[in-house]
């Protein structure tokens, strides 16, 4: 016998009042802790994927837009710039590095992008099979594409116009897989990346003008983005530029320098993955509220419930202080019960929340592509532990002190 | 063994009660008569520490109670003094077993589960020992509750009117049972009741007008 069997003998005493308080109080805590899980692993996602990107330049347009489709590859391009305007961007001596994209296609709803190894190399991905691509055609495929598109070294495959699956197939030429990229937790993860050059291949259906451009003059100084081609050819183009600072001066000078471009536009990731947050955030405000909404009612009815009990235990509180009890240790016993109540309750939800953020990832394609998964724990559940630790010891203080009071001889004479 | 002198007790500024002085030896069996309104619960729960701030004296094995802090005399009450009531006001959140083991938990003692057995059969109510307090039988719940007052070997039981509630079959087995078991335990015994039946059962009385 200890204060704990008391406790718990009076709460398993009324089973369905304390069911419900349990219930209402893990629904709370269920919804904060996947709203917790959720938000924080998508910022990191976010700041993990726009990690070494400064800036990024595009087609004029919506600069959430360059930002989602250029870092995030949910969205679609806002057009193509010149590749000789880009190579003047980068050319900057503000720029430490500059890495080309030439998106446009895709593979079973997994983006094709053009690029150069400095792209992989941001995301410090390794091979897990075969080699980076090396020639026009050839592809490395992210760790997600390969297990899930089944796709193996040296298959081949024809690419899609657009992201979606639907989209008008280029029969006329084939990728071949080359490599397989290991897990990078990254949006390298679903990609598939080749040379600049393959995707002009695929949108060239006459003959192929950049391979006779190489061969013409080697005098002729070549471009650094994409070296295939002659610094000065002006009918290529490609999607976007990412760009990494020198210093951060360039902050200040490079948007403004960009952007008086006519045909450029220059977006920071940083600013705008924060404007998308704001935007989310209202959501997550209401769901939030929502939750607390939730607890608050708990709060009360937990109250409420220990309130009437201790009406009904007036005797037990007398003859149990005619046994020796002190006040305090009535005190406490109210208070434990207050706390045990929400510590369970509270335990029960965090369970629910990490149980449903692990279904949905199992389920759900979008979540399992972004990344988001139910095993995963953050400090902050602590912090959600403890507050209901004490939640449930202010909604007992009242009762708790109540019985404190509990003036011995007045409750046993009946009066 | 109990004292009390020169004691009274104000519950209201124009209604102080004034009780006779008197003594009770260790073992002794006690009466403490009188009429409703007379005082004599009044008179018991100062007798048990249950109300404070009166005038006078009241010694329990030599001990003032006047003189003890209030968790002094919680402790004291719990490891000296047994109280059983009208209504046995068990716990009906816990087992016959846990209600027996609270006066030990509470009183800061080491519960035994051989004292409790040995208990539970002298009151022939063994094959209770897991069930809920609500299970029992009215009978039952009166042994239960008068379990719980000796199970802490108290040097002192202290009954409130334990059966005015109670026909004259069981009025008179649950003052036997009280007798017997304060004799076991080596108890003093002392029952306020205004019951007539029980004057013949005792030698010592005190009557209180």
């Amino acid at each position: 016998m200890n204060i704990f069997t008391l406790v718990w003998s009076y709460l398993k005493a009324r089973p369905l009042n304390t069911a419900i308080n349990i219930l209402l109080l893990s629904l709370g805590i269920a919804v904060i802790t996947i709203l917790l899980l959720f938000n924080n692993q998508l910022e990191e996602k976010i700041s993990d994927n726009a990690k070494g990107i400064d800036l990024v330049v595009g087609a004029k347009g919506s600069p959430l837009q360059l930002i989602l489709c250029n870092i995030f590859h949910v969205d679609l391009p806002t057009g193509n710039i010149k590749l000789f305007e880009a190579e003047r961007i980068a050319k900057n001596r503000l720029i430490k590095t500059a890495i080309p994209l030439a998106l446009g296609d895709s593979y079973q709803g997994y983006r094709i992008a053009g690029t150069n190894v400095n792209y992989p190399e941001l995301y410090e991905a390794t091979l897990a099979q075969g080699a980076w691509w090396k020639n026009n055609l050839e592809v490395t495929i992210g760790a997600n594409v390969a297990a899930l598109s089944k796709l193996k070294l040296n298959d081949e495959f024809a690419s899609a116009h657009g992201l979606s699956q639907e989209g008008h197939a280029h029969n006329e030429h084939h990728y071949i897989v080359k490599g397989i990229m290991k897990q990078t937790n990254s949006v390298l993860d679903n990609l598939i990346l080749t040379n600049v050059e393959s995707v002009w291949i695929m949108h060239e259906t006459s003959d192929n003008p950049f391979l006779s451009d190489s061969s013409k003059n080697i005098s002729t100084k070549h471009s650094s983005l994409v070296p295939s081609v002659l610094r000065t050819d002006s009918s290529k183009e490609i999607t976007s530029l990412l760009i990494k600072y020198r210093s951060a001066l360039a902050a200040i000078q490079l948007p403004r320098l960009v952007n008086s471009q006519s045909s450029l536009q220059a977006a920071a990731p940083a600013y705008e993955t924060a404007r998308l947050f704001s935007i989310l955030g209202v959501g997550v405000d209401i769901m939030m509220s929502f939750a607390y909404v939730l607890i608050l009612i708990s709060a009360l009815s937990i109250f409420i419930a220990l309130y009437n009990s201790l009406k009904e235990r007036r005797y037990d509180m007398a003859v149990m202080r005619t046994m020796g009890a002190s006040r305090t240790k009535l005190l406490m016993s109210i208070l434990m019960e207050g706390g045990l109540l929400t510590l369970v309750g509270s335990l029960i939800g965090l369970l629910m929340g990490h149980s449903v953020l692990f279904i949905l990832s199992n389920i759900l394609e979008q979540t399992q592509k972004a990344g988001i998964t139910g095993l995963i724990f953050y400090s902050q559940e602590w912090i959600i532990l403890a507050g209901s630790l004490i939640l449930g010891v202010l909604c007992s203080l009242i009762p708790a002190i109540q019985a404190y009071k509990t003036d011995i001889s007045t409750v046993l004479s009946g009066n | 063994m109990i004292s009390v002198s020169n004691l009274s007790f104000t519950y209201s500024p124009n209604s102080e009660m004034s009780f006779p002085d008197f003594t009770v030896n260790s073992g002794e069996h006690f009466l403490l008569l009188g009429d409703s309104g007379s005082g004599k619960t009044t008179l018991l729960y100062l007798l048990g520490g249950l109300l404070r701030n009166y005038t006078g004296s009241v010694r329990i094995n030599d001990v003032a109670l006047e003189n003890l802090s209030e968790h002094a005399l919680d402790k004291f009450r719990g490891q000296h003094m047994g109280f059983v009531f009208q209504r046995n006001h068990l716990i009906s959140a816990l087992t016959v077993e846990q209600n027996l083991m609270m006066p030990a938990y509470l009183a800061g003692l080491p519960v035994q589960g051989e004292r409790i057995e040995s208990v539970l059969s002298s009151l022939k109510i063994s094959d209770k020992k897991k069930s809920k307090v609500t299970k029992l039988s009215q009978g039952q719940a009166q042994r239960a509750a008068i379990a719980r007052a000796i199970i802490n070997r108290p040097s002192i039981i202290l009954a409130d009117e334990p059966t005015s509630a109670l026909d004259d079959k069981h009025c008179h087995s649950v003052i036997s049972l009280l007798m017997e078991v304060a004799d076991q335990n080596k108890s003093t015994l002392l029952i306020a009741t205004h019951d007539q039946r029980l004057k013949s059962e005792f030698s010592k009385k005190i009557l209180l007008k």
